[in-house]
């Protein structure tokens, strides 16, 4: 841990800089609510510029990324190897006449970019980016990230609903229907989460995980999937981003935005993405620690680095997997993870009795639940699996058949395996 | 609490990002459910049947390029094909093998597209078109290399072919059916067995080979309902009858059989492009003409026109997207009285609704595009 | 029906399918030519389910319905296919009331001909009766006249657009191959 009473040239934590400054402030004799509303606001300020930039830079990063595995180059012209892209595509959408369409709710649709950008970016503010880098350490961050963050679904609402768009009313109710499903997953997996660390305060549960030098990964894989798949529904991102399914219904809710309207949907959904991220990495990587490296490195850095690296498997997954329907969306919250994070909810906090009852150390008890934890895993998702897969033998791949009898008719055959 | 719904219309398209071109498909829907599709063509309608009434039959092979874009190859070997039976000429052998080469070479190109465009419809951002466009690419530049052009080639000529390729089309050929298998099976690992394909095709828009036959629908799609009929096979054109190869069949008749039996039709057109590259005997690649058929319109100065004798012709080929007709009748002078095609794209929609209904609006996006249309060839 | 390389496609001919509709009912064929065999319209759908549901026929393809205007008269063209014992053959049918020429349509016994001959009343003119949804297809509705006629306007450029020569230029005969 770093001590508190660090100076302020101190850059392995900023909170170290703002703390010396709010403490000379206080020292020249202001009122108590200069300095708390300097830090907010500092904070803010630090926030917004931090979401920008990374937003900028995730734009050139996944067109290149994308580009790579997709055989192609991707932007390379504006600036030095298209680094400048991404602000040529903003400055566009800046320029761009931002077009109402005539049978729009005005109003409705006016305000839907700046709903759906709100909640993204307040997300941010309870999530510690070092030990005192939080802008509002709240006790009940956990319980803040779960209201705060499906506010947007009535954002995407509103979007779908004013655009008077026929698509666009269709993503809208394909939203709601999903986020309403993989949110009661997204509560579940977090209960299981602040069931055992016995904290809602973000701060905690990284602070328990650097105590007890685990992951919660480790102790609730089941967790971490079920949050890593509502995160990617909660994101649109493939193979989920069925809301603005682009070969289906063009761009869902967002079809009859352009402009700068859109780049707010655009950015929303990118802040989206580095919110759930940054949830996954807070509560399942450890936060802002590294079993001790934070002593020497920012732990700021060490925050975005499995922040920025949580975000690329979401780029990755997109490049690479198709879409699903709605329906199998669904039918996979309700039959597959919801079981799941039921079940996962009652093995942590069985285990969580077990450690309080047995007073078992904590050196004896979290190796001890990682095992189960896992092993309890790689069983039911194994094992749902196989059930699924013997129930619906019809839905396996194969290949063609080949023959050269001309005239034939092999309907029904049974065909080559791959 | 009950709430009253009614249906409602969208229509996707003539825009839409997964139409394939100008193509609009009316869908009465409850929730997401189908309950009626209607298809409006002519947006691409320009006529091709009246124009090319009005010119000679030479004149009218760009025409054929201008139908089926992603298999101008094809188009233009069915109209030949369509002519010669007219006139009765008989190609060199050459020529007949250079049509075998190029048609099949087309057909991996055609292929390559459908299936990526197939897999960009069940959603996947753009990476399987990419990796196929890929090798579509080399095909086209095997085709500059052959006539200069890569999309609308007009290659094919009445009696033959433009011309002989050049000395360094054989090497390069080779070279990229060497190649081919190893992408071909980068594209079954990426994506024969993905969950979400399988998911998202099998059990869906199942036609059986009955309704298949019934409703004329031909090409990959009839194979895929496990009717084991290709016009190769059954009615061997250029050299097909010399070369060995099989007829891929699917046996569930759904969207997913589709997809396997294109992607295991590239791997029997490459099988066929081997022989052919080995076979293909030296000579002259163009008929000489029966002056018979040639001969100087009433026209103060004329150049020489084919002028086949009074009579029909119905020439088919197996086109990647199905059978490819030109009917044509002849009233002697040197342009067709009647000139019609039969084209695969159009007739292979007569399903849809059949189709698509009780499916989801993704369904019938994955429907349509396991159709693989070409809204040239669809509206003509 | 290609001519060149060994057929293996039976192509049955005119004359011969004629003899064969003629046993079964006779009277149905108008006229028959090596191209094809010419119904009755008002016999065509029992002769079309015969030719679709007879062993030695099995016609169940129907391949391409297309539609030709031959001045005095309109014939529709049906060329058939059988996949199980492939082979082929056409048979037509006349409509000879230029100004509202009626067929009896095919879709009851092969629902392969109704975006084919919905092609063929959008763009000759013909009627199918019986066809369940005959529209336009191409065309919008109120499009005026049938621009596949040969009455209909003649295109841009004449009727051989491209064999006259600009002025000024060579008028020596054009060599090459036709």
């Amino acid at each position: 841990m770093m001590p508190l009473d660090a100076e302020w040239y101190d850059f392995r934590d900023f909170g170290n800089t703002v703390g010396s400054l709010l403490e000379q402030i206080r020292d020249w004799g202001a009122p108590d609510w200069v300095p708390y509303v300097i830090s907010g606001l500092i904070g803010v300020l630090a926030i917004l510029l931090w979401t920008i930039l990374s937003v900028l830079a995730f734009i050139w990063i996944e067109r290149r990324v994308v580009g790579l595995m997709q055989n192609r180059i991707g932007p390379n012209r504006v600036g030095p190897n298209g680094l400048l892209q991404p602000v040529a595509d903003a400055l566009k959408l800046l320029f761009k006449e931002p077009i109402t369409t005539r049978n729009a709710d005005r109003i409705l649709f006016w305000l839907a970019p700046i709903v759906v950008f709100v909640p993204t970016i307040v997300v941010f503010a309870v999530i510690p980016f070092g030990e005192r880098m939080v802008l509002a350490d709240l006790n009940v961050g956990v319980l803040f990230l779960i209201a705060v963050g499906s506010l947007n679904t009535i954002a995407v609402f509103m979007a779908g609903w004013s655009s008077n768009n026929k698509y666009a009313l269709i993503g809208a109710m394909r939203t709601i229907a999903m986020l309403i499903s993989y949110e009661l997953i997204q509560v579940l997996v977090l209960l299981a989460a602040v069931l055992f660390v016995g904290s809602m305060r973000l701060g905690d549960i990284v602070d328990w995980q650097a105590d007890h030098a685990v992951w919660l990964l480790f102790l609730q894989p089941l967790g971490l999937l079920g949050y890593i798949v509502a995160g990617a529904v909660e994101m649109n991102r493939s193979p989920t981003d069925i809301a603005e399914a682009e070969s289906e219904i063009v761009a869902g809710y967002h079809t009859e935005y352009g402009g700068i309207k859109f780049g707010f949907f655009y950015q929303a959904e990118y802040l989206a993405g580095f919110a759930i991220a940054a949830v996954i990495v807070t509560l399942y990587m450890g936060g802002w620690t590294l079993w001790g490296l934070e002593e020497w490195v920012p732990g700021w850095l060490i925050f975005l680095t499995k922040l920025y690296g949580v975000f690329f498997i979401y780029i990755w997954s997109r490049a690479t997997l198709p879409r699903l329907r709605i329906d199998q969306l669904m039918a996979f919250a309700w039959k597959f993870l919801l079981p799941l994070s039921l079940v996962n909810v009652m093995v942590v906090g069985g285990e969580k009795l077990l450690w309080q009852e047995a007073e078992l150390s904590s050196g004896e008890a979290l190796p001890l639940f990682g095992v189960i934890n896992s092993a309890v895993a790689v069983i039911l998702i194994g094992g749902w699996a196989w059930v699924l897969g013997h129930q619906r033998p019809e839905r396996v791949a194969h290949r063609a058949l080949l023959t050269k009898e001309l005239g034939t008719i092999h309907f029904g055959e049974p065909a080559p395996t791959v | 609490m009950t709430v009253q719904t009614e249906p409602f219309v969208v229509n996707l398209g003539p825009q839409h990002p997964s139409t394939h071109g100008v193509f609009r498909l009316r869908l009465t829907l409850d929730g997401e459910r189908i309950i009626d599709a209607d298809m409006v063509m002519g947006y691409l309608h320009r006529s091709m049947e009246k124009l090319a009434e009005e010119r000679t039959y030479t004149q009218n092979i760009p025409f054929t390029d201008r139908t089926d874009y992603l298999a101008a190859m094809t188009g233009n070997l069915a109209y030949v094909i369509a002519v010669e039976q007219l006139c009765g000429i008989e190609p060199p052998d050459r020529a007949q093998w250079l049509r075998t080469i190029m048609c099949e070479l087309q057909r991996i190109a055609s292929h390559c597209m459908a299936v990526g465009i197939f897999a960009n419809d069940c959603g996947a951002w753009q990476t399987p078109v990419m990796h196929m466009l890929r090798d579509r690419e080399k095909v086209l530049d095997l085709f500059e290399m052959a006539c200069g052009a890569r999309l609308t080639l007009n290659y094919m000529r009445i009696g033959g072919v433009s011309r002989d390729v050049p000395p360094e089309f054989m090497p390069t050929a080779r070279k990229l059916i060497k190649d081919l298998p190893k992408k071909l099976d980068e594209y079954e690992d990426l994506l024969l067995e993905n969950e979400i394909i399988v998911e998202r095709s099998r059990g869906i828009g199942v036609l059986t080979p009955e309704q298949a036959m019934a409703h004329s629908v031909s090409g990959p799609m009839l194979r895929a309902s496990g009717v084991a009929w290709d016009i190769r096979k059954a009615d061997p054109y250029a050299a097909y009858d010399k070369v060995d190869f099989d007829i891929a069949v699917g046996v569930h008749g759904d969207v997913y059989d589709r997809f396997v039996v294109r992607l295991a039709e590239m791997r029997e057109s490459v099988k066929i492009l081997e022989q052919a590259l080995e076979l293909i005997p030296e000579g002259p690649v163009h008929a000489q003409l029966p002056t018979a058929t040639v001969q100087p319109i009433d026209q103060p100065v004329a150049p020489l026109a084919i002028r086949p004798p009074v009579g029909e012709a119905y020439g088919r080929i197996e086109s990647p997207r199905g059978e490819l007709g030109f009917y044509l009748i002849s009233d002697g002078s040197p342009a067709p009285f009647r000139f019609h095609i039969r084209s695969p794209s159009y007739i292979n929609l007569t399903p849809l609704k059949l189709m698509s209904v009780g499916g989801t609006v993704a369904d019938a996006i994955v429907i349509l595009g396991s159709v693989d249309i070409i809204v040239g060839e669809v509206d003509r | 029906m290609p001519s060149n390389g060994p057929s293996v496609t039976k192509a049955i001919a005119g004359l011969d399918i004629a003899h064969r509709i003629e046993q079964k009912f006779p009277g149905a064929v108008e006229e028959a030519i090596p191209e094809a065999a010419t119904m009755k319209a008002d016999r065509l759908a029992e002769v079309c389910a015969f030719l679709r549901d007879d062993p030695d026929l099995k016609f169940e393809f129907l391949s391409s319905l297309t539609a030709v205007d031959r001045l005095e008269y309109f014939e529709v063209v049906y060329h058939l296919t059988s996949i199980r014992l492939n082979q082929m053959t056409a048979i037509k049918v006349k409509a000879s009331d230029r100004e509202n020429p009626r067929v009896p349509s095919v879709t009851g016994v092969w629902v392969g001909a109704n975006l084919q001959e919905r092609e063929a009343y959008d763009l000759m003119g013909i009627v199918f009766v019986g066809h369940p949804d005959l529209r336009r297809m191409f065309l919008w509705d109120g499009f005026d006249g049938w621009p596949l006629r040969k009455d209909y306007l003649v295109g841009p450029g004449g009727r051989f657009p491209g064999l006259e020569r600009f002025p000024g230029e060579s008028q020596e005969p054009l060599g090459g191959r036709g």
